[in-house]
């Protein structure tokens, strides 16, 4: 196993940004869309913009569910970004029949009130009942979402968030962390929380 | 709930940010990255690089600051100033820009406004509109505030929010520049009007301005260039000042 980071590339999203954090962050990040590089990272980044349904598919087509989800099974550190968190849903009301990587159950909604897409800092509240290792602190992240996920297992949800009611912001389960907001665009508390995933 | 934003803008012109000679507090003023990084460390929410740049030729010199800046500031970056295709647009994101704001050439071509909105996401396409107050209404401009485009600016905004525009960057001709407060008017006007967040922009003066377009005229975001730019205020001072008087900002 390599000391890289694979990123992996659906063909939408802002990318860069996220191997420019980890760039400055001084770690191996990889842009790839290669299932090998998927198989050989110490971590992997799902990140993602766009839609629920494009994400999926175009996941499907480049072959990568079966290596994403054999990665996460092997225990390694799996973070998933926006998009890359609601994939790991059933299901979303942005793109319904489409099938998600279902690594939890539970399914991914639509803000009902207030404008939409959710754009800028809301507050991350950590849950103190989280593991021990948590990565999260309460701080304000960077969101740009109109969908979040509703997890049926709530013992996953590492941080909520208010938006016209509190959501879950990121989710924490063994090896697989996820967020709703952006790290990378979260100046320097973002980095922070980039740099203790990395570490862990 | 979500932090009102505070979002300094920088004039770029020639890869070097103009009107930076003023710039007081700052060192290194006129190079994009030692600012962007200095406002980074004063709590500035995003940044907007504005190319002022005429020629085409000089654009490659505008996506070199972008990128320079996006490997060094991890908070969102808008690129705006002369973008007229999708192509602009592609060469900025992937310069690192997180967003691309467009102004005449939307007025002029408004399906450009969903055509990007479906290539690159409406969360990173900013429709700026220039108003200008005209009788009891407001009137869009466009080239640089030169022209009347002969468009009333809250049906404007309407319609671009309708075509896939993910926020509204609301400059009022009259009071930029003025020091004397944004147009409040204008601003509750268009923010009410649209379901996207809506950043206002000339006229501050005073952090009391800030305020006041944030309670009063319903802002999401409050762009400052002069404000910031000259020292009179840092962000942090106006965060602060905010904070105490209970609007909700990222300290």
């Amino acid at each position: 196993m390599s000391k890289m980071i694979a990123i992996i590339d659906f063909g939408a999203g802002n990318l860069m940004s996220v191997k420019n954090a980890l760039d400055y962050l001084n770690v191996d990040g990889r842009i790839t869309d290669m299932s090998d590089e998927i198989a050989k990272a110490e971590k992997l980044i799902l990140p993602g913009d766009g839609s629920f349904g494009f994400m999926m598919e175009e996941l499907r087509k480049k072959g990568l569910i079966n290596p994403i989800k054999e990665f996460i099974s092997s225990g390694r550190p799996f973070l998933g970004i926006c998009l890359g968190l609601q994939a790991l849903f059933e299901e979303s009301e942005e793109s319904l029949g489409v099938k998600g990587l279902s690594v939890f159950k539970g399914k991914v909604v639509k803000f009902k009130k207030g404008k939409v897409p959710q754009i800028g800092w809301n507050k991350i509240i950590c849950k103190k009942n989280a593991s021990s290792r948590s990565i999260f602190f309460d701080s304000y992240m960077y969101f740009v979402n109109s969908y979040y996920a509703a997890p049926e297992d709530r013992s996953i949800i590492a941080a909520m968030t208010d938006y016209y009611g509190n959501f879950t912001s990121a989710v924490s389960f063994k090896n697989i962390t996820a967020v709703q907001f952006h790290p990378e665009k979260s100046g320097n508390f973002g980095l922070e929380l980039l740099r203790k995933w990395l570490e862990c | 709930m979500l932090a009102k934003r505070i979002i300094p803008c920088l004039d770029v012109k020639d890869g070097k940010v103009v009107k930076g000679r003023s710039f007081d507090r700052l060192k290194y003023a006129g190079n994009p990255v030692a600012l962007a990084k200095k406002y980074n460390e004063d709590g500035a929410d995003e940044l907007v690089l504005l190319d002022i740049t005429a020629s085409y030729e000089k654009r490659k010199i505008m996506a070199e600051a972008i990128r320079k800046v996006a490997k060094q500031i991890f908070i969102p970056l808008t690129a705006g100033g002369g973008i007229d295709s999708i192509e602009d647009m592609r060469n900025a994101l992937n310069a690192g820009a997180d967003k691309v704001s467009i102004n005449t050439a939307a007025v002029k071509n408004p399906k450009l406004i969903r055509q990007a909105a479906e290539i690159f996401g409406s969360q990173c396409i900013v429709v700026a509109i220039d108003a200008k107050k005209k009788g009891r209404k407001w009137e869009v401009y466009i080239e640089g505030g030169r022209k009347a485009a002969g468009l009333d600016a809250v049906k404007w905004a309407k319609k671009a929010a309708a075509l896939g525009a993910g926020e509204i960057l609301l400059t009022s001709i009259d009071k930029d520049g003025g020091k004397r407060g944004y147009d409040i008017g204008l601003t509750r006007l268009v923010s009410e009007s649209v379901n996207v967040p809506v950043i206002a922009s000339g006229g501050a003066g005073s952090l009391a301005d800030i305020k006041n377009v944030f309670e009063k005229g319903k802002a999401d975001a409050a762009l400052g260039a002069s404000i910031f730019h000259y020292g009179k205020f840092t962000i942090k001072e106006a965060k602060k000042y905010l904070f105490k008087k209970k609007v909700e900002v990222r300290l």
